[in-house]
């Protein structure tokens, strides 16, 4: 029986009136890859913002191989071993490929410095694909380069769960291609990941597991293929008239 | 008691120029730290035409208003507009344009200094007493507040019931949705940068009207407008308000139970206050 | 340590020994001078050490160096020199983690706002409490001659480039650059971003009320207004970034023509001062956002361009 490395219970963030989460439970099992999806606006970048600490939730609680993170400040849930990305790539524009690599890790969950950290880097720019490269400028970089930068620096801490937040919009179909199969090792290695993702295609063919939401509230989960048959799925996502 | 009225009729004036502050930073998103030069420069105009003419400055300010709206409106289109064009981030422009209108502010001190000197300069109109309420106050304190409260009420009417003042607070709440509504940005924050001086430059003329200045004070008017600002929060004119007079109650409580000397260390125990406990100010929510 | 960074040290050493060696062959006003530049250097690349990689203009300065003044005019005659310079240090750096404890987790502006009236308050507390006290200002006789003075900056420069190098070296000058880049990246990379930057901001406080307790015994009377003049937080913020502070050398860059320059114009037309550094402040902004040391870099770089094209 695999334990569950990440649970969340009854998670509830509210903005003012506006509830953008509601009562959220699941479980994120060790090695497993477990896809966050549902239409815009339902609330998935705002649980993996709960998870990673960017927001407090209301309510609720978020644990760790049961230990409660819920609430704690950003730095304190990564050296716990959490990272993430970002929905809008975010990179450190003044420094090179290489440092920003390191900048993961160096004060997360597992530490590095001095030659450790450097080849630490050089590996994990290898294993994304941006071998040679560390030396150039962030502002050198094609746009799946630049999300690739990204992928090293959140796996540089070594962490527990890594968690995607949209990692494969906006490439074009070769680069998707490249970015489901660079997941797909990620997965194949063990790690256990939360994938935000609109990308059907990548969510059939990584996710273990489903979790659906829609207004803030979980509508559904179990296998992609259960899920997407769900009625209740289909109408969230394409309305009731369609239904 | 009448420290209490002493202290709301100074908040008046201090509402006027920290909206003029809020319009500056709120709406053009210029932190204009040579706002307090802009107040004593109005405060020079008033005192000039006083002496020179006898002019009262109640008269002044319309010319005062005018004039300033067009420095303020150059200044934004020459010198500020090129750091919004350049700028990355907000970050970026926050501290190009903190540092843009701190060398504004000495040029403005250094050219004060060289038109008028460094004397205190201070005249006397309407120093006359009046009776509110059994106590006595000064004429021109009250007639400074009285003014401030008119034009505090025209400017929060316009900027709520207006379409031009509609598209002010849109810009305010949301600079990219309003480009996609059709606000020409750039020219509505020139507009709400020479709004924001005119009004400041306008509190400085009837401020001057009780208060002496000097070339070099704009800067503690300046950090009272901001204390004001943050204190009220960003871009909330009722949260302006009651800050205003709030300082201007504490300011005089201290200076007159405690040591004239300590304003504007009032000022700041206000500040730390609201730092520690409310950074959003007042009224505002919490950032999310 | 790499080719570049020994040729540094050996350059660093030199310049450190004829600047030492100033007050042997050099007449008074050149050390007088020398004192001002040993001074700005030490404020301004203790102010580059924070402001540099976090972009949070300070204007503290003032307050800092006016806290290690009173130190050493409240403390001269019970104490020896050296032990109210490590004093003033370790209250400057207890003033900047106050500061920064209540101004650092929120945006620039409002750490820029809180430093700018500082200095001011702190004189009007100071003032008031003479006022109660019946006190006026206060009298630093010592022994102690500018040369002696001068040599305490030039150790403290020395010092404070050392520092600074070890800083940059370290997780925390790698965090701070992070933080200056990204604070949002940085946080969820595991830094507590405002525990990095209250640090370094002691470090830039403690130097600053340093340099202000070794520099007392100059002013021979000094009284709030004096020692807490904000117009010198200006001149250290000015002198960084004209030299640039992106780099540790950047800083002096800027201050050694500066304050000869503003030497030359309060001489001779005192009362443009202001206009003056007003002036200076434009140019930065508009024409040379990364100082001097970033001249110095592109004109290097676009060199090293044509040399590789021809």
């Amino acid at each position: 029986m695999n334990q569950a490395v990440l649970s969340l219970r009854g998670v509830t963030k509210r903005f003012g009136g506006l509830v953008a989460v509601n009562a959220i439970d699941f479980d994120v099992r060790q090695g497993q890859v477990l896809g966050l999806i549902g239409p815009n606006g339902s609330g998935k970048s705002t649980t993996l913002n709960l998870i990673s600490g960017a927001l407090a939730p209301t309510s609720g609680e978020i644990g760790l191989r049961g230990v409660s993170i819920g609430g704690l400040r950003a730095d304190k849930i990564a050296k716990r071993g959490v990272s993430r990305t970002f929905q809008l790539v975010r990179l450190l524009p003044g420094m090179n490929v290489e440092q920003n690599i390191i900048a993961g890790a160096v004060f997360g969950h597992r530490r590095r410095w001095g030659a450790a950290a450097k080849a630490e880097a050089a590996r994990l720019a290898e294993r994304v694909g941006l071998a040679g490269k560390g030396h150039m400028a962030i502002d050198q970089l094609t746009y799946i380069d630049s999300k690739r930068v990204e992928l090293a620096r959140a796996l540089a801490p070594d962490p527990k769960v890594l968690l995607l937040d949209e990692w494969l919009a906006g490439l074009n179909p070769t680069e998707l291609q490249v970015g489901i199969e660079l997941i797909q090792s990620l997965r194949e290695e063990g790690r256990t990941i939360i994938l935000v993702e609109h990308v059907m295609d990548a969510i059939r063919s990584l996710c273990d597991y489903c979790v659906v939401m829609s207004s803030g509230t979980k509508i559904a989960e179990g296998t992609p293929a259960e899920v997407l048959s769900d009625p209740e799925v289909v109408r969230a996502y394409l309305g009731d008239e369609d239904a | 008691m009448d420290i209490i009225i002493i202290g709301l009729l100074l908040g008046g004036t201090y509402a006027l120029i920290a909206m003029g502050l809020n319009l500056q930073y709120g709406v053009a998103r210029i932190m204009n730290l040579a706002n307090g030069e802009m107040l004593v420069a109005g405060g020079f105009t008033a005192f000039w035409f006083y002496t020179a003419g006898n002019i009262s400055p109640l008269l002044t300010i319309f010319v005062v208003a005018p004039v300033a709206f067009a420095a303020n409106w150059l200044i934004y289109r020459i010198m500020l507009e090129p750091l919004v064009r350049r700028a990355k981030s907000r970050g970026q422009l926050e501290v190009d344009s903190i540092l843009a209108t701190f060398g504004m502010s000495f040029i403005a001190v250094g050219l004060m200094l060289a038109f008028f000197g460094g004397d205190y300069f201070n005249y006397s109109y309407l120093s006359v007493p009046v009776i509110i309420m059994g106590e006595t106050y000064a004429q021109n304190r009250v007639v400074a507040f009285a003014s401030a409260v008119v034009i505090c009420a025209i400017l929060y009417a316009w900027i709520t019931f207006s379409r031009p003042g509609l598209s002010l607070r849109a810009l305010a709440v949301a600079p990219d949705s309003a480009r996609l509504v059709g606000i020409n940005v750039r020219s509505r924050a020139a507009i709400a940068f020479a709004l924001g001086g005119a009004i400041t430059a306008v509190g400085g003329a009837l401020i001057s009207s009780f208060l002496t200045l000097d070339a070099s004070t704009g800067v503690v008017f300046t950090l009272k407008a901001l204390i004001i600002v943050i204190m009220g929060g960003v871009g909330d004119v009722r949260g302006t308000i009651i800050a205003a007079l709030l300082l201007g109650v504490v300011e005089t409580l201290v200076a007159s139970l405690i040591d004239p000397g300590l304003t504007l260390a009032a000022a700041y125990a206000l500040f730390i206050l609201i730092l520690l406990f409310r950074p959003q100010g007042l009224f505002g929510r919490k950032p999310t | 340590m790499s080719s570049t960074e020994i040729q540094g040290f050996v350059f660093a050493a030199l310049a450190l020994l004829v600047a030492g060696a100033l007050p042997y062959f050099g007449s008074d006003y050149v050390l007088s001078l020398g004192i001002s530049i040993a001074m700005f250097t030490v404020l301004a690349t203790s102010w580059a050490l924070f402001s540099g990689p976090t972009h949070y203009i300070s204007l503290a300065t003032a307050a800092f160096f006016g806290l290690g003044t009173y130190t050493t005019g409240l403390g001269f005659e019970s104490l020896p020199i050296w032990s109210l310079i490590i004093l003033a240090g370790v209250l400057g750096a207890v003033l900047a983690a106050l500061v920064g404890l209540a101004t650092l987790r929120l945006s620039g502006v409002y750490f820029v706002i809180f430093t700018l009236g500082l200095a001011e308050l702190i004189r009007q507390v100071i003032t008031w409490g003479q006022n109660m006290t019946g006190q006026k200002g206060l009298y630093v006789l010592t022994d102690l001659t500018e040369a002696h003075l001068y040599q305490m900056l030039v150790a403290l420069a020395a010092l404070v480039f050392l520092v600074g190098w070890l800083i940059g070296r370290s997780r925390l000058g790698f965090a701070l650059r992070i933080i200056g880049d990204d604070e949002t990246v940085a946080a969820h990379s595991g830094i507590n971003t405002a525990q990095a930057k209250v640090l370094l901001f002691m470090v830039s406080g403690a130097v600053a009320a340093m340099t202000g307790a070794i520099l007392a015994p100059r002013y021979i009377y000094i009284e709030p207004s004096l020692a807490f003049t904000p117009l010198l937080s200006f001149q250290v913020v000015i002198m960084a970034l004209l030299g640039g502070v992106h780099r540790l050398w950047g800083p002096i860059v800027g201050v050694i023509p500066f304050t000869l320059i503003l030497e030359t114009i309060s001489a001779n037309f005192p009362n443009q001062v202001t206009l003056f550094i007003g002036i200076v402040f434009l140019v930065i902004v508009y024409f040379i956002p990364r100082g001097f040391a970033g001249l110095i870099e592109t004109v290097r770089n676009w060199s090293a361009w044509r040399e590789a094209r021809s």
